[in-house]
């Protein structure tokens, strides 16, 4: 199958998962469990992963800023900037597309291979509408929550860095990262977020949805799944970035 | 009922289906049986509409499956239960919550009524105090209960079984055959089974539709395969010795 033929596919994919649920309380369950399983669960390795970026932004920056003329402070504005601008949201949407992404393409997968899905069919459910629906919904409402911490956390980071290897002042990095503090900065983080919240639950969506054969071919559609979620991911940021800040 | 007529289906240019017909009474435990590959899974699944035949007419009691809108489609496949091969139970979900699925879907009752009915058809296939457990929890046999308590839940007009038995021991095989068969009887029930056990095609096959090859080679009754002299079908049905001696011995006796 070419490409443009995935890409009509995953639109007419998209029609039958945007229908209105055939049952609201079922709708509100499955929601629940889906921010439980893509959200919370994901919790742990972002506050991980954040925090340790933001110390290694802050590190790097302190080791590259040796000329005297250059003031301290721009370690805190450099880790604040990077932080806000991609790490947070690019850089954990990728990791987001790993750990979630492969768990959406390899649990949808299953069901397909197991007759689950055939199943919700025969009963009249839509399929579509039933799994992927509330996966979307849960990323949407979600992960700008976990970029936002991912972001605090980052910056908190590099402070911490500062702290344990005494390369920059705590003062210095507060007063950076208070420094020409643009809100506009965080909306378009934000933006960047949603956009690759829908790439996140939607592609590998696709890729299980759509899987035929047994276990070895749910483990090839959940590596495909990761592979084009991120270099959507990455596409998507490029286009981004020139729309909204260039 | 359930009429076919004149069904064709094909994937990637390779013919699976050509030009069966059949029809499936109420009360009947209706099976379709052949060769691995002679297309009675997808002649199955034409019929529960996962598949969209080329040519020809499935209807059931007169509604044309093809002249259904989507809603309509929807509402009738209510009206249809599906025992798969594998359970297909929702791994995620209990015992009870499986089989309270379609009710929470569909049926607009309160929670205690619900829970009554998933009570009363586990009652029914024979299985108690399994509410809590996972299917991943259960044995092969008990997964198979499971399955026909959520295919019959909802009073299915049509209840559809793909090779219910297999992968289950012999005991256990007869007593799935015998349980299909009973509820068939008891909720008036239009039941289609696809299997290749002949056990089960000659304890339970009240009437059995023969495909070869994506073509109907043989229709009879349980009662009939003994005395056919389709060559097809003695092929298929007496390949082993012990068959091919209890056919011996039905054919002396009623000499």
């Amino acid at each position: 199958m070419n490409y443009i033929e995935h890409i009509g596919k995953y639109f007419i994919m998209l029609k039958q998962v945007f229908k209105k649920p055939q049952k609201w309380s079922v709708f509100k369950e499955m929601l629940f469990r889906e921010i439980e399983d893509l959200g919370l669960k994901s919790l742990g390795i972002i506050v991980f992963i954040s925090f340790f970026v933001g110390g290694v932004v802050a590190i790097q920056t302190a080791l590259n800023v040796d000329n005297p003329f250059i003031p301290k402070y721009t370690i805190g504005f450099a880790t604040k900037r990077s932080m806000i601008l991609e790490f947070a949201p690019t850089f954990m949407s990728i990791i987001l597309a790993g750990k979630v992404g492969s768990y959406i393409s390899s649990s949808i997968g299953t069901m397909r291979v197991t007759e689950q899905i055939d199943a919700l069919e025969v009963m009249g459910i839509n399929s579509l509408n039933y799994l992927v629906l509330p996966k979307i919904i849960a990323a949407l409402f979600f992960y700008p929550l976990l970029i936002l911490l991912a972001m605090f956390l980052g910056i908190f980071g590099g402070y911490y860095a500062g702290i344990l290897t005494g390369l920059f002042y705590s003062e210095d990095y507060i007063y950076g990262i208070q420094l020409d503090f643009n809100p506009y900065f965080i909306r378009y983080a934000l933006i960047k977020t949603l956009i690759f919240a829908f790439v996140i639950a939607t592609i590998p969506a696709y890729h299980g949805y759509y899987v035929k054969g047994g276990s070895l071919e749910v483990g090839r559609a959940s590596t495909q799944a990761v592979v084009w979620t991120s270099v959507v991911i990455i596409l998507l940021n490029y286009f981004l970035t020139q729309m909204l800040l260039g | 009922m359930i009429e076919v007529k004149n069904l064709y289906k094909e994937f990637d240019g390779i013919q699976v289906l050509k030009g069966v017909s059949a029809t499936f009474e109420k009360g009947k435990t209706n099976m379709i049986i052949g060769q691995s590959g002679s297309g009675k899974t997808v002649f199955l699944k034409c019929l529960l509409g996962l598949h969209t035949p080329e040519k020809g007419i499935i209807s059931f009691d007169g509604r044309n499956y093809a002249d259904l809108k989507t809603k309509q489609h929807r509402q009738l496949r209510q009206e249809m239960g599906m025992v798969f091969q594998g359970g297909a139970l929702y791994d995620s979900l209990t015992v009870e919550e499986n089989i309270m699925f379609p009710l929470k879907m569909f049926a607009d009752k309160t929670f205690d009524e619900m829970l009554d009915r998933v009570n009363t058809v586990l009652k029914r296939v024979n299985l108690e105090n399994v509410n809590a457990k996972f299917p991943a929890e259960l044995s092969g046999g008990m997964q198979k209960r499971v399955s026909i308590a959520r295919a019959i839940v909802m009073n299915p007009k049509y209840l559809f079984c793909d090779e219910p038995n297999s992968g289950l021991d012999p005991i256990t095989a007869t007593v799935i055959d015998n349980l299909i068969q009973e509820i068939t009887k008891e909720y008036q029930m239009i039941t289609v089974i696809n299997s290749h056990d002949m056990n089960s095609v000659m304890e339970i096959g009240e009437k059995i539709i023969f495909l070869k090859d994506g073509v109907k080679a043989w229709e009879g009754s349980n009662k009939e395969i003994f005395k056919t002299e389709n060559q097809a079908i003695v092929d298929f049905v007496y390949s082993s010795n012990l068959f091919k001696k209890v056919r011996q011995v039905y054919l002396n006796e009623s000499k």
